[in-house]
């Protein structure tokens, strides 16, 4: 699956999070999260298994988290890589 | 005969707020309607639906009845929507602008499809077809037959004032007409009749007295747009420990009548027979889902035995 441009999803509101995928060498994951010191983990652990899942590489994968339990996170990621043109 | 379900309180959440998704375990309401419509904007479609998908995927011990409002069948968005998050498992679909019967039997008949594709019963997926322009008003009572899938028709002001080009007040006497061309269409094919939301979420006291208004005319469950209104609803469409008492006497008596071979006897001075004994048993009924009572009313003890 390729990453054809930047795609965007999410908010900043509260139990949320912000995606931001671009086109990038390599598979990069960078989290900023207001829990990060406990959570950071389980969040890229979350997001490498929704990247696994759709078979994503070559992309920057920013996530800026409010609190976002498992299902948004996924949910955000998804949509971000449809987006970006990586997934049908 | 099927447990009466009970549907007094229906509050929407918006679908691309995490925030409010994930409280829907912990809402008192009897069912929640998942906004994929009015609440996401034109630019947060794909991402609502996905988000609805993963909130239901994960919600497994459910303890309400979820409904999912998707996007008009007009628009180009109602297919991704019921593509997306049927296979979530919801209750049913809320319908918005079920003008027409037609338009329910198009649901209906993507519903079969989706059922078949996902391994379902046929009929799994429930509809409430909301009636809010004038012309969902007039066609009301061929829409509430258009489907077996029916679980009852919403009345929702806000878009039918809109259609009407009125404004919509406190008092609703410009709701009346609409109100009870709903109640009517949806008591003749025996659906539930739910009615429209109370906007205003500080003001409690004009939503009781609505709530008691549409109850009255025969309403059995209300939509809301917050949660802190569940408590004046449940509150006003619960039975009165006197209402409960007197309609446990009338099915006594109408069963002393019957041993004396006759369908009609006094109460307390009070003519009692077949109707009496229907309005009695629904309001058993209702106070059993209730928890107020623990008795089941059969069929033999509403209508007798041959």
């Amino acid at each position: 699956m390729k990453i054809q441009r930047k795609g965007q999803a999410g908010t900043m509101q509260s139990s949320d999070l912000m995606v931001i995928v671009e086109p990038a060498d390599g598979l990069v994951i960078e989290i900023e999260s207001t829990v990060k010191k406990q959570f950071e983990h389980l969040i890229r652990a979350r997001l490498e298994q929704v990247l696994a899942k759709h078979g994503a590489e070559g992309a920057r994968i920013s996530v800026n988290d409010r609190g976002a339990l498992d299902y948004a996170i996924e949910a955000r990621l998804e949509t971000a890589l449809r987006r970006a043109g990586g997934l049908s | 005969m099927a447990a009466y379900q009970l549907r007094r309180s229906l509050l929407y959440v918006p679908g691309n707020m995490p925030a409010m998704l994930q409280n829907i375990p912990l809402f008192e309401c009897d069912a929640v309607l998942i906004d994929l419509e009015d609440a996401v904007p034109l630019n947060e479609k794909d991402a609502a639906r996905v988000l609805v998908r993963c909130f239901l995927d994960q919600y497994k011990a459910r303890n309400k009845e979820i409904l999912v409002r998707i996007n008009g069948l007009d628009t180009k968005w109602a297919l991704d929507d019921l593509k997306t998050v049927l296979p979530g498992l919801p209750d049913g679909i809320r319908l918005p602008k079920a003008d027409s019967p037609e338009i329910v039997e198009r649901l209906d008949t993507l519903l079969t499809e989706f059922e078949e594709e996902l391994g379902l019963d046929i009929g799994h997926f429930r509809i409430l077809p909301s009636i809010e322009t004038a012309l969902g008003v007039i066609n009301a009572t061929s829409t509430a037959k258009a489907s077996t899938r029916l679980i009852g028709l919403a009345f929702g002001a806000e878009d039918y004032t809109a259609t009407m080009e009125i404004e919509r007040t406190k008092s609703g006497e410009e709701l009346f007409n609409a109100r009870m061309r709903v109640l009517w269409a949806a008591k003749a094919a025996g659906i539930q009749a739910i009615d429209t939301i109370f906007a205003d979420v500080n003001d409690m006291e004009a939503l009781r007295r609505e709530t008691e208004l549409i109850k009255r005319l025969g309403f059995t469950g209300k939509c809301m747009v917050n949660p802190r209104q569940c408590d004046v609803i449940h509150d006003v469409f619960a039975p009165k420990a006197a209402e409960v008492e007197h309609a446990l006497q009338i099915i006594d008596a109408i069963k002393r009548a019957r041993e004396m071979g006759t369908g009609v006897i006094s109460l307390h001075g009070k003519m009692i027979d077949a109707p009496i004994v229907i309005r009695a048993a629904r309001v058993l009924r209702t106070a059993q889902a209730h928890g107020l009572v623990d008795i089941e009313i059969s069929e033999e003890d509403i209508y007798g035995t041959e």
